[in-house]
């Protein structure tokens, strides 16, 4: 059989190895926390806190405001030292509630709401919603709202995006080898609600040991499959992973739920058992830091809202002289300036480089090649897409197709000529989003 | 805040090919076919093909100093240059040679706006140029090695043609278009470098076999077709001057389409025309029709039914 893909992507240098053999290791952050009340895409939470009061860990600190928002907890006890605008990873400043940590991680005591069997679907969607859960895996979409689509009957496959398809990413590898059990009840967790579904957990063939574990223990379960892809970026982006696993095509146009598809990340899917199962809120999530200038490339079970300065010391400092810092993966991350910024709930990675291959490769002219179409995964023309870009021709840009595009990175990736097509596009597509909300 | 670090869009890491990577390239699968242009012609051939390569490289040089944007390293130049040498004849003079050279990159190249502007191929547009300017040198093909007539003006004119020496190149003609093995040779390294594909070559050699065989006047015969194939610039232009980047639709149909318009077109000036040839004057045609090809085949984006209009 012809191997799980799409059409489009590329093969970069994966960097995995510089960290997934490194088991999880907890870390307790020292100083302050920043907990930005806007870590989710929609209306920021609002605080249910005020300065001076002394809060426990798992807190709720700041309360959803509105259908797609998601509330905010505490991961440490201590007292609220402030509420104030606070820089984050996109150097934007966002009001944050800053809890300076007492050091005893003093918790509110978790338990389940009430044991599964007795949970009705709609229990089971608000224990999500209190948890304040968001797609983790760097989108930040409030889960509870994904999984609440008009139709719950015309759901056929719940996909579990065990892709991890971003270079030098070992966290979702690491969860997999280490708590595959708690992937797995998480995911029959989320099929309780769609009836019809069955639950699929797509992993890259990079990932044999993963594949075979899932597959031992999921050899008894009748509504749970894993399949295997094959190994190539953006294999983990939503539309390509429904095609991959299910044959089904999705436009900007569409939902996943419209062609009867649920995507969610690992860390999410463990969020959901965490929080059904033993009543936690999200307040802690894998981050890995690696990259040629870490000391000790590591994967961290990390407090939300420690700062990635802390990170990088508990990860043994820098190796070398570090030029560029990454926050995610190297092909959709955000380039950091200044690491005094708090980690959120949809942090995946921090990346150290002693080179910044972008800097390093002046833009020339554009020879046609062609490669940016080959390597794009929205079949859409990247290089006639920057032109437009660059001209402001808006409405040639969207006649072709330009608000098709995932901004994942594959066409600078592929440019010989070493063009900034992403970075064209991403702004064009920003602009005309900003537009139609008017 | 201590320290500052580079920022920049995502993504933060590049493949490793570049431009002047895939020159490189194209230069060396061209070295096949240039070898044996040496061997088969002698060493004036090596001549023309310095002389031809200095001038385009020189242009592109001056052009790019007077301008303040030095563009040489990309080794464009070199590649026109040279490809331009295996598409004159090893007689030519050598100040014409050169003069093709500053016509390929000044005029056909930087003053349409440098590489990736150019509407049409350079190397082509300055054979034709030298064609029509200089007919009479152009095709005399007489040398120390060779009487006179191309294996495809014997063909055209009834004669009778050695199939073998014709695939093998030991026959009269330009300099690097004689032997299709060293051509083909040159584009399996194209081929498995992943710098070109078989869809424009592919559908340009098929269309054109089809064209032949139809309205060529032999049928079937299996020494014909091959004597076409081997002949003239046919497989040179496929494999190394029909998928120039910059000249060729960029959307796969529009590829297909434009192969099979340049097997058509060269079916028809072979066939039809006055002359034995007519790859050179296919492509530039096909050229121009670029833009007009890549409007009507632009693919529709993942998971959307066509935009209309």
């Amino acid at each position: 059989m012809a191997k799980l893909t799409f059409v489009g992507g590329i093969h970069p240098y994966d960097g995995k190895d510089l960290s997934k053999d490194k088991p999880i290791a907890d870390l307790l952050p020292k100083g302050e926390l920043v907990y930005p009340l806007s870590q989710h895409i929609g209306a920021p939470a609002t605080p249910v806190v005020a300065k001076g009061d002394r809060v426990l860990a798992g807190q709720k600190i700041a309360e959803s405001s509105g259908f797609i928002s998601a509330p905010v907890y505490a991961s440490v006890s201590g007292t609220v030292k402030a509420i104030e605008d606070r820089r984050v990873v996109t150097g934007d400043m966002v009001k944050s509630i800053i809890i300076e940590n007492d050091g005893i991680y003093e918790d509110v005591g978790f338990y389940p709401e009430m044991p599964l069997e007795k949970m009705e679907k709609e229990d089971i969607i608000h224990c999500i919603k209190e948890a304040g859960i968001v797609g983790m895996g760097g989108a930040g979409f409030p889960t509870y709202v994904k999984l609440s689509p008009k139709e719950p009957d015309r759901i056929e496959y719940v996909i579990a995006n065990c892709a991890e398809c971003e270079p030098y990413l070992t966290s979702d590898y690491r969860r997999m080898l280490e708590e595959p059990e708690k992937l797995i009840s998480g995911l029959k967790i989320i099929l309780r609600l769609f009836d019809k579904a069955q639950g699929i957990l797509a992993v890259e063939d990079n990932k044999p040991d993963c594949i075979k574990l899932l597959k031992q223990l999921t050899a008894n379960e009748t509504r749970i499959t894993v399949k295997a892809l094959k190994t190539k970026y953006p294999q983990g982006a939503e539309r390509q992973l429904i095609f991959a696993t299910t044959g089904r095509k999705i436009s900007s146009a569409n939902l996943p739920a419209d062609v009867g598809c649920i995507v969610n990340n690992v860390d999410t899917i463990v969020a959901v058992y965490r929080a059904v199962m033993e009543g936690k809120p999200l307040m802690e999530r894998i981050i890995t830091v690696t990259g040629d200038a870490v000391m000790n490339p590591r994967n961290f079970r990390v407090k939300i809202g420690t700062n990635y300065q802390e990170l990088l010391e508990a990860a043994g400092g820098f190796k070398g002289t570090p030029e560029k810092i990454i926050c995610g993966g190297p092909m959709m991350g955000f380039a950091m300036f200044d690491l005094n910024v708090p980690t959120t709930k949809i942090s995946t990675a921090l990346l150290a480089f002693t080179k910044d291959q972008v800097a390093e490769m002046e833009p020339s002219a554009c020879i046609n090649c062609g490669k940016c179409m080959e390597a794009c995964p929205s079949r859409i023309m990247p290089g006639m897409l920057a032109e437009y870009a660059a001209h402001g021709m808006e409405e040639e840009f969207i006649k072709n197709y330009g608000m098709e595009c995932v901004e994942c990175g594959c066409c600078s990736f592929a440019c010989p000529a070493k063009r900034h097509l992403t970075q064209q596009i991403k702004s064009m597509r920003k602009t005309l989003l900003a537009k139609r909300k008017k | 805040m201590s320290e500052m670090y580079k920022v920049s869009a995502n993504p933060h890491i590049r493949s490793k090919v570049t431009t002047s990577g895939i020159m490189m390239a194209v230069i060396i699968a061209l070295l096949p076919a240039t070898g044996f242009g040496i061997y088969n012609f002698g060493i004036r051939a090596l001549w023309v093909i310095l002389v031809t390569v200095a001038s385009t490289v020189l242009t592109e040089f001056v052009y790019g100093f007077c301008r303040k944007k030095p563009t040489i390293s990309d080794l464009s130049a070199v590649v026109t240059g040279l490809l331009l040498a295996l598409n004159l004849p090893v007689g030519i003079p050598l100040w014409m040679a050169a003069l093709g050279g500053v016509f390929a990159i000044l005029v056909v190249k930087l003053l349409f706006g440098g590489l990736g502007q150019n509407f049409m191929n350079p190397a082509l547009g300055a054979r034709c140029f030298l064609l029509i300017s200089f007919p009479a040198y152009m095709t005399d093909f007489a040398c120390d090695a060779y009487s006179g007539a191309t294996p495809l003006a014997v063909l055209k004119a009834g004669g009778e043609v050695n199939v073998h020496d014709m695939i093998m190149g030991n026959v009269a003609g330009t300099i690097g278009e004689t032997s299709m093995i060293a051509i083909i040779i040159g584009a399996c390294i194209l081929i498995l470098l992943g710098i070109i594909d078989l869809k424009v070559p592919g559908s340009y050699i098929v269309t054109f076999v089809i064209f032949i065989v139809l309205f060529g006047g032999n049928g079937l015969d299996p020494r014909y077709i091959s004597a076409q194939l081997a002949g003239g610039g046919l497989m040179l232009g496929a494999f190394f001057m029909a998928t120039d980047y910059v000249t060729r639709p960029v959307t796969p149909m529009g590829q297909i389409v434009f192969g099979v318009f340049l097997g058509i077109m060269t079916g028809v000036f072979r066939v039809f025309g006055p002359g034995a040839e007519g790859v050179s004057y296919a492509i530039i045609i096909g050229n121009l029709l670029v833009p007009l090809i890549e409007k009507v085949t632009k693919p529709a984006a993942f998971g959307v039914r066509r935009n209309k209009g």
